[in-house]
């Protein structure tokens, strides 16, 4: 068990690409970090230069507190879980658990008591003699991470393992994936590009985009003060809505002429609002908030989903599409003009030209 | 429907047969004697001296030395065609492990060399190929005949594709797992490579079996004669007024195709599989 240190880590790749530019996370011992971002991004990169698949172009890597820079990814003490599995296909289920550990010239029957352990904690002790392609997805994803539990290293590497599986599947083993990280305690970095494995695998999120963090913070704090126009648009499903406001005397408004009552202490004269579709609320089926943001919102299409809808539309001559969740089945007709509405706690602001973050007056009380 | 059927049947068996009857010819003249071959010419009805013919050629020295049996060139000829197997193999996959897995100085422009090879047979470097074996003293020895042969352009290239083929995810996994070079070239790559190993190993063998031109140049002692480079003395052999010993000639022939054709048979399945599908 260890903790991991990145400091400065930077990729340049032959050619001049930067991959990744300089990111620090300090991961303690037992955490379990979710690297989130866009393909691109630099997170499997980020990934494969703690395993030591990638060399570390700048910066440093400790694991524990050991330097491990120009380390063999097998003496790393980490264990690395492949989108693709990466099983022996020749193998059997039990060599694939056992072949790390041989390697390492552990007593047979010590491997043989982890690997029957491992076995037990994934319930593959059925299939030990199957080759992997006897194996359906699911078993397999097992097996690969048993291949990573048998080894007891300091910490867990995956690199987006539930891709390959499908809907169900993929809901039922990140229950698991999480469940198990939880009992063993081993430090996990995590890599993967669906926002919603890593907000309900992460004990912290990291934020990536063009190769820099843009956000690092737990889950719940990415989705509720996320830093930037970017980790707001990433976290979060459908995307939060983002609308351009301009100062006007000694208001803020919509480009509808819509009053927003948000309290800012800034020399800006323009600004993006953001607000996400379970905050706005429609007028016609809730309360009124007295301050916060109130305009009318032009119906184009209405999404069921089941136990909610999403409303589309949008908000006076402008064209960028707003979406309001709201609970229950609802009908509305295109061109239909609601009265929304949301809570002036419910409001983020941003930098128009660099997508900051800018913290309302207030926001303290709130947070 | 039956009609079209009835033109393939017509087209196959007589495909067949223009293939088959060459080799009937020569077991059927094999079982006859030398003289009435001599007399009535290539036989289609199996004569009285089969097991005696056999028998002779098998174990009875022959040559100008007397100093080789049939049997003798059997092994030789065993030898030749598995050593040139193995040998291809082996060399060809160490070639294409070290050009698909290390990168090092050059190493696109040595493979697309090796490859280049392809378009030169031995025919085109066989007076070099002779001075230098010659010269290492390496004529008349069972290395002499084989490991000038066994470097293969063929065979570098097909490992070299199948190698590319393993994904990378694999050679990673192994690495994390401690497998350092040798171990995963021998603990993965060598085993997922079974089935193209058999492929090769078979056209590679029958390959070695037929070679003609070099053991004709490399091998002078008798002792170390194959059996395709024999038959042909046989006929050569004219002592006096004796007359060529065609039925021990067929009997060779005859002999000669039995192991190859041996091989693939028992090994056809592996041969497909190799070719068609990839274990990974």
């Amino acid at each position: 068990m260890a903790g991991i240190q990145l400091n400065t880590l930077r990729k340049i790749y032959a050619g001049n690409v930067e991959a990744v530019k300089g990111i620090s996370i300090d991961i303690k011992d037992g955490e379990f970090i979710v690297l989130v971002g866009p393909s691109g991004c630099g997170k499997s990169t980020l990934l494969r230069m703690v395993a030591g698949l990638e060399t570390i172009t700048d910066g440093e890597l400790f694991i524990g507190d050991r330097l491990v820079n120009n380390v063999e990814p097998a003496d790393r003490d980490i264990a690395m879980v492949f989108q693709n599995y990466a099983l022996y296909p020749h193998m059997t289920v039990y060599n694939n658990l056992a072949y790390g550990l041989k390697n390492r010239s552990i007593p047979k029957d010590e491997i043989e008591k982890r690997v029957r352990k491992a076995a037990e904690i994934l319930e593959i002790g059925d299939f030990l003699d199957r080759r992997p392609r006897q194996l359906s997805g699911g078993q397999r994803q097992r097996v690969a991470m048993g291949r990573a539990i048998v080894r007891e290293p300091a910490a867990f590497l995956f690199d987006e393992p539930l891709s390959n599986l499908d809907a169900k599947l993929r809901v039922q083993m990140r229950m698991e994936i999480k469940k198990l990280q939880k009992e063993l305690g081993t430090t996990s970095l995590y890599v993967t590009h669906d926002q919603l494995e890593a907000m309900t695998l992460a004990d912290r999120l990291v934020v990536l985009s063009g190769g820099v963090v843009e956000q690092i913070g737990s889950p719940i704090d990415v989705y509720e003060k996320p830093a930037s126009t970017f980790v707001a648009t990433f976290i979060g499903s459908p995307a939060m809505n983002l609308l351009p406001l301009a100062k006007s005397g000694n208001e803020w408004k919509l480009d509808n002429g819509a009053t927003v009552d948000v309290k800012l202490n800034t020399d800006l004269s323009d600004l993006i609002l953001g607000v996400r579709p379970e905050d706005l609320v429609i007028e016609e089926l809730s309360e009124k908030f007295d301050t916060g943001l109130h305009t009318a919102l032009t119906v184009h299409v209405v999404e069921p989903v089941g136990a909610e809808s999403y409303v589309h539309g949008t908000i006076g001559e402008g064209s960028v599409d707003v979406v309001v969740r709201a609970p229950g089945k609802l009908h509305f007709e295109p061109g239909q003009i609601l009265k929304v509405t949301a809570k002036p706690e419910k409001l983020h602001t941003f930098d128009t030209k660099s997508g900051k973050r800018i913290e309302l007056e207030g926001a303290l009380e709130t947070a | 429907m039956k009609r079209s059927q009835f033109w393939d049947h017509t087209i196959l068996v007589l495909g067949a047969l223009f293939m088959l009857v060459p080799v009937v010819y020569a077991l059927m003249t094999s079982s006859h004697d030398a003289v009435s071959i001599y007399k009535e010419g290539l036989q289609l009805s199996p004569g009285g001296h089969f097991v005696d013919t056999y028998k002779q050629v098998l174990t009875e020295a022959g040559g100008f030395t007397k100093s080789v049996t049939g049997l003798t060139m059997l092994w030789n000829s065993l030898v030749l065609g598995l050593g040139f197997a193995f040998g291809k193999i082996i060399i060809s996959m160490l070639a294409a492990y070290a050009i698909v897995y290390f990168r090092f100085p050059l190493g696109t422009f040595f493979f697309w060399i090796i490859f280049s090879t392809l378009l030169l047979p031995l025919e085109v470097r066989i007076l070099p190929s002779y001075e230098i074996v010659q010269g290492l003293g390496m004529a008349n020895t069972y290395s002499g005949l084989i490991i000038p042969l066994i470097a293969s352009a063929t065979g570098t290239f097909y490992f070299r594709q199948f190698f590319k083929s393993v994904p990378d995810e694999l050679v990673e996994a192994a690495r994390i797992d401690g497998a350092g070079p040798l171990k995963f070239f021998i603990d993965i790559l060598v085993p997922l490579s079974k089935t193209m190993i058999a492929a090769i190993f078979i056209i590679m063998f029958v390959f070695g079996w037929n070679q003609y031109l070099w053991p004709t140049l490399i091998t002078t002692d008798e002792s170390l004669f194959t059996l395709v480079r024999g038959m042909k003395q046989i006929l050569q052999v004219w002592i006096g007024a004796q007359i060529p010993d065609t039925n021990q000639a067929m009997a060779l022939a005859v002999l000669a195709m039995l192991p190859p054709v041996l091989i693939v048979v028992i090994f056809q399945s592996w041969f497909v599989k190799g070719l068609v599908e990839s274990e990974k």
